[in-house]
Formats: structure tokens, C-alpha cells, sequence
């Protein structure tokens, strides 16, 4: 058995958001790139399950589509423990551009399990790993929280409003992961980094292929309002204050 | 997904004069101690309790001896790296990066450095993986700044020697499994052994009342007719050289660690002086707050400078045991002096274990004292400077 995971190189998630160009393109200047949580998370979980199947799972490779200034993120994922990594040298335009690129790939590896974030904490477009389905033509599960193989069988847990729902899935799937697939990313020890430096990478140039959408601009959101402090025994001004001022009372 | 509030000043981008390698492992070591250091370290170091549990995590990250190449256990890293650990380690508190200081620098080190090929393949992997734990028996109670008058002395008794004589102020020393320990033979020549937990005569008493480094152990070690086998003597150094480029290594990698202690400090006081009002206005906005933090940002700075070129002058082999010292002595001058003023931005909250800035101030009293105290770091420099050697 083979697993992929798509990883996303994103701004670090306490990044001073700024925009360029009459805000139509984001201002990585100075910016530190991390792997999206999320894949971060389904890279741990792939890595626990690829250690616990008594060498049924082969190899756990990673795949990004960037630029070059996406290697260190993809050195840290090698460092993690993943076996070997694919890099699309282009920019990522789009979800739908993205998940092209990674289908290609995909093709000829032929992997079992394809896991993908939720989403990216950058754009957070939530479509890639369905996309990747559906370009492979193979079944895609959402919101799952958790995988295990027993018995050769995948089963899948997955959130639903109000509770779980568990599925058993064949082989090839997408599953696209969020919260509590692992409970905290893998921390690359320093024989990991060093191991990392001898992994394979391999890095092809994108497929043709159009993106189907165009950012117009970027705005952002409006800054917090200042905070009035009341002291705890003054309720009758707080009251005052919801009521008259901020209006919700 | 750290929740842990830390943002590293970089003010004169030093993170371009580090490798893509270099900065994962700052990284891993940063989200190690915020995942498992921080958020105990408040309550250990109260208890006066080293977090023994950490030992085999630190194993784990290969925190552990990391330039020691990979067929002894080690990483085989460069020593940048190194001081990038010792950095990240310091920022979650000076005794846990005395912990790997110790077992790295001041135990692999000289295993790797001085021991015989069966000593080599016989502790340096398990001292890797924190298995084992190591302590370094130099100073006496009677000669810290002054190793070269050691009492402590071997008698050839042909088949092994005889070890007596007392050690003190020795981290790690009730927990460790082996201590490497400088004595004199008969003939006054200073020699380096190992000494195993549980050898008939050996005992090692823990030190208490300390009001610095209190989740660090530190006791002494007592020996008693202690039989060392020959096989236990490092074969390749005589004289003081052995345990002082020990020193040397270990000092290196202080001079990378207290820039941590002094960037949490800072980072600390920075986002207290900007959430904190009085007279209706963040107190980061009065001109003296500003000074403090100001000042502390120009002092991180030249020691994070000093430090960058001491890794490449060490990587190069060409770092000598005076640049080192200049730059132990003026970073941990440094971190102390920015952990005292930034307490002070925290006001009566500062004094609290709400914040970090008293624990890294009480700690670094000690790194300011042990590999070599502030004054006769000074005397080094004054020695290479003028050629007359001032205290002895
Ligand atoms: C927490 C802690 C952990 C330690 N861990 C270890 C360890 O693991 N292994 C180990 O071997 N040691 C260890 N030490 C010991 C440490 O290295 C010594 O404390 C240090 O070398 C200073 O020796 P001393 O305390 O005897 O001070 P002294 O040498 O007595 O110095 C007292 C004062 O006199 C000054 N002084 C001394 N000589 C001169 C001179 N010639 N000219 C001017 N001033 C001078 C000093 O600067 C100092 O201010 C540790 C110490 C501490 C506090």
C-alpha cells in the first residue's frame, strides 16, 4: 500500500496579513512559510498508520505544488518521516489548477490512500482533496477524523452535525482530513533532519492546464474595535452600555 | 498549532545567514519546548523537581550530543545547529539546556574526543538516546575557578586504579548513570575516567537550597577507594587540556543558549508593555519602557551576531577557546541584565510565575558562575590581549 499527502506550504498562521498591488496580491515579504496544520496533521496520521501495519504500507510520500521557496517546507515533512516527495514547480493558482497538477501525479504512482487538508489556512478554499477525486474518479471522504486499517480494511470516521459517521472504504480513496485525524503534528528529530538531506524530491513542471478563476482583490477585515474594561461589580453600566451603545440588548 | 504566544526577534534578519537545515531545527527544538517544556517547566521549577521524564524525549529529538556523527548515535550536525538548539532549549529554561549541555558537551564530547574505540561504542549511542546520563566531575570544594589544584587523585594499583576525593556542584550528578571525572595520578597529571552509578564507594548527595536552576539537579560526588578499571581511563589526553576543551564546547554552546533565555524575556515584555495602560496609554508608548526594550533589542542582536560568527569560525575549526569565551561572558551578561530590566517592564506581575523573566534571571545567575565565571572570562581576554596571564 502507497499513502500520499498534499501539502500546502502556507504562511506561518501568526503571519501580520498584508496586501500588495491596490490589494490584489498577497505580500509575502518577510513571511515564514509552515506546512498547512492540516497536512501536517494527516502527515502524522499516515506515518503512524504506514509504522503499524507491519509493512503493508510501503511508502508515505508528500506532494506540493509551489516554487522552490516551498523545499524547506517539503524537507521538513522528509525530516518528519516521510519517504520521499514530489514538487510541482509552479505556482499554486487555484484549487481547481492545483489539484490537476496532483492528480497528474497521482496517475501514474497509483496510489491507496490520498490525503488531503480540509483546507489551507492561507485561502481556504476547502476543494482540493475533492477535486483530486474526481479527477482520478475515485471515492473521496470529507470531514474525517480519523483513519485506521484493520484486516486490510480502511474504515474511516468522519463528523457529522451531531455526531459520527464510520465507513468502510475501498482502495483508492481521497480522504480529506481536519481536526483530530492526529491529536499533534510529528516534531522532526534531528536524525530525521539529517536523514531528510539523502530522501528523494522530485520535481517536474506543471501540466497545462487553465485556472478557472481570477482574483479580483483582497480586503481585510476591520480592526477590532477598542475594548471598554468595566469593573465585575459594575453591571448596571455594562447593561447600559450593550443596551445603548453596542446596541444588542 | 502551538498556542504558546512567542515571536523570535530577528532585527537584523540574521535568519538569512542560516541554511533551510539550520532553520528546521531551530524550528523543531522551538515547538518541542513549547509542546513539552513550557507548560510545566513553572511548576517543576517551584517543586525544585527536574522533569526527569524529558531525558528520553530529548533523546528522542536528538537533542543529545547532535555534531557526534551518526555512527556513535549522534546526528552529525554542524555547530550552528548545536547553538540553535542550545538557543531554542534556553528560552524554555537554562536548566534544561544544562541538561544537554552537560551530556553533549561535557560528556560525549570528551568520550568522542579522548575514549578508546570499546568506550566509544559502548555510551556514546545510549548517552544519544538519553538511556544513559551523564555527569562532569571537575570542580572541588576547594577549587572551582582553579581546576588545576584538584585533590581528587588515582593511585596505579596495577590491574586498576584507586579514585578518591570529592566533587561538587556537579549537574545531574544524583541521576546519572556514568560521570566522567578528572583526578590527578601520582605523578600530578591530570586524567579523565568514567565512573558507573553503583560503584563500591562511590556516592553522590544532591545539593539543596538552590535559588537558581532549582528543575536541574545538582549534587556532588564522593569517592571512597573507588576501583576504576583500566579500560575506564581515556586513553588520548593528559593534562588540563582534556576537561577544559570540554569547557570550551560547553561554553559555545552557552554563548548560543542565553540568547534564548534573554529572547523570552524580551518577547515577554514586549507584548506585556503594549496590552498594559496606565495613564490611559499603553505603557510601551512612555519613553522609558521604550528604552528598556529597545536597549534589550540592540543586545540580542550583537549576541545573536556574535554567536552566527563564532558557529561559522567553530564550523571551520578555527574558533578559539578566547573568542569563545568573549562570547559566553558578553551573552550572559547580556541575558541577565535584559531578564532584570525586562521583569521590570512586567512591574509587580514581572515578579510572578505568571511570566518567565524571574525564573531565567535566578537561572542565569548560575550560567554566569559555572564554565568559567564573568570575572575570570575576563582575565582570558586580558591574558590574550596583553600576553600576562592575571589570575594566578
Ligand atoms: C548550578 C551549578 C552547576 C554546576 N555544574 C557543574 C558541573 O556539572 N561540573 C563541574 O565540574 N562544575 C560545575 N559547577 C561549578 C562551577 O563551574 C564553579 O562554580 C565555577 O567554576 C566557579 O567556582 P567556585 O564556585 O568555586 O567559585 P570561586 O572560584 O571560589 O570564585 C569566587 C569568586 O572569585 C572570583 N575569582 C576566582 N578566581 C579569581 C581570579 N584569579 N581573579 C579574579 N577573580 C577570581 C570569581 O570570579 C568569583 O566571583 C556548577 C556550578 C553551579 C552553580
Amino acid at each position: 500500500m502507497k499513502i500520499l499527502v498534499c501539502l500546502s506550504n502556507v504562511p506561518d498562521t501568526t503571519t501580520k496579513v498584508r496586501f500588495k498591488d491596490n490589494n490584489t496580491s498577497f505580500d509575502a515579504n518577510g513571511v515564514q512559510w509552515i506546512i498547512n496544520p492540516w497536512d501536517e496533521l494527516a502527515l502524522t496520521r499516515a506515518l503512524e498508520l504506514k509504522e503499524g501495519s507491519n509493512g503493508v504500507i510501503t511508502n508515505v510520500s508528500v506532494i506540493t505544488v509551489g516554487e522552490a521557496f516551498a523545499e524547506p517546507t517539503i524537507r521538513k515533512a522528509l525530516a518528519i518521516g516521510a519517504d520521499n516527495a514530489y514538487r510541482v514547480n509552479s505556482i499554486p493558482k487555484d484549487a481547481f489548477f492545483t489539484a490537476f497538477q496532483i492528480a497528474e501525479i497521482a496517475k501514474k504512482e497509483s496510489f491507496d490512500i490520498i490525503f488531503a487538508g480540509i483546507e489551507s489556512s492561507d485561502y481556504n478554499g476547502s476543494m482540493v482533496g475533492s477535486m483530486i477525486s474526481e479527477f482520478l474518479n475515485i471515492s473521496s471522504v470529507s470531514s474525517v477524523s480519523a483513519v485506521n486499517i484493520e484486516n486490510n480494511e480502511i474504515k474511516v470516521t468522519r463528523e457529522i452535525p451531531g455526531g459520527k459517521e464510520f465507513l468502510n472504504v475501498t482502495a483508492p480513496l481521497v480522504a480529506v482530513v481536519q481536526k483530530g485525524i492526529a491529536i499533534n503534528p510529528r516534531i522532526p528529530s534531528m536524525r530525521g533532519i539529517m536523514t531528510a538531506r539523502t530522501k528523494p524530491l522530485t520535481v517536474s513542471e506543471a501540466v497545462a492546464c487553465d485556472s478557472l478563476t481570477e482574483f479580483v482583490n483582497y480586503e481585510l477585515p476591520q480592526p477590532k474595535g477598542k475594548c471598554k474594561m468595566i469593573s465585575a461589580d459594575n453591571v448596571k453600566e455594562l447593561v447600559q452600555l450593550l443596551h445603548n451603545e453596542a446596541k444588542v440588548l | 498549532m502551538a498556542t504558546v504566544q512567542y515571536t523570535a526577534p530577528d532585527h537584523f534578519l540574521c535568519d538569512e545567514l542560516f541554511t533551510d537545515e539550520q532553520k528546521i531545527v531551530r524550528g523543531a527544538i522551538r515547538d518541542w519546548v513549547d509542546r513539552s517544556v513550557k507548560p510545566i517547566i513553572e511548576d517543576y521549577y517551584e517543586r525544585a523537581t527536574c522533569p526527569v521524564h524529558l531525558i528520553k524525549e530529548l533523546g528522542e529529538m536528538g537533542a543529545f550530543g547532535p555534531f557526534i556523527p551518526q555512527e556513535y548515535g549522534g546526528a552529525g550536525m554542524d555547530y550552528t545547529s548545536y547553538g540553535l538548539i542550545m538557543q531554542e532549549l534556553e528560552r524554555g529554561d537554562s536548566g534544561i539546556r544544562s541538561m544537554a549541555s552537560v551530556q553533549t558537551s561535557l560528556v560525549m564530547f570528551p568520550i568522542y574526543s579522548f575514549g578508546s574505540e570499546e568506550q566509544k561504542r559502548k555510551y556514546l549511542p545510549k548517552l544519544a538516546t538519553g538511556e544513559l546520563l551523564g555527569c562532569f566531575g571537575l570542580t572541588e570544594p576547594n577549587h572551582g575557578s582553579d581546576p588545576g589544584g584538584m585533590k581528587t587523585n588515582v593511585k596505579d594499583m596495577g590491574d586498576h586504579y584507586l579514585l578518591n576525593g570529592s566533587k561538587m556542584w556537579i549537574t545531574n550528578s544524583t541521576i546519572a548513570d556514568i560521570g566522567v571525572v578528572w583526578a590527578k595520578n601520582e605523578q600530578g597529571v591530570v586524567l579523565g575516567m568514567i565512573v558507573e552509578k553503583g560503584m563500591s564507594g562511590f556516592t553522590a548527595p544532591e545539593t539543596h537550597g538552590k535559588w537558581s536552576l532549582r528543575a536541574s539537579v545538582t549534587g556532588e560526588m564522593v569517592f571512597d577507594n573507588v576501583k576504576i578499571p583500566k579500560e575506564n581511563i581515556f586513553p588520548g589526553v593528559k593534562g588540563l587540556r582534556g576537561p577544559l576543551s570540554c569547557l570550551n564546547s560547553a561554553r559555545y554552546g552557552i554563548a548560543w543558549g542565553v540568547i534564548g533565555a534573554a529572547m523570552d524575556c524580551y518577547d515577554s515584555a514586549l507584548r506585556y508593555s503594549l496590552e498594559r495602560q496606565q495613564f490611559g496609554r499603553p505603557i510601551a508608548g512612555f519613553q522609558l519602557q521604550q528604552k528598556k526594550l529597545a536597549e534589550a533589542l540592540t543586545e540580542i542582536t550583537k549576541a545573536q551576531l556574535l554567536a552566527w560568527r563564532l558557529g561559522v569560525l567553530r564550523n571551520e575549526g578555527k574558533a578559539t577557546p578566547a573568542q569563545v569565551s568573549m562570547a559566553k561572558r558578553n551573552n550572559v551578561n547580556m541575558a541577565l541584565q535584559i531578564a532584570r530590566e525586562m521583569r521590570q517592564v512586567h512591574g509587580a506581575m514581572g515578579i510572578t510565575n505568571d511570566y518567565p523573566m524571574m525564573r531565567h534571571m535566578m537561572n542565569l545567575e548560575s550560567v554566569i558562575t559555572y564554565e568559567g565565571t564573568h570575572d575570570v572570562h575576563l582575565l582570558i581576554t586580558g591574558n590574550e590581549i596583553t600576553g600576562i596571564q592575571a589570575f594566578s
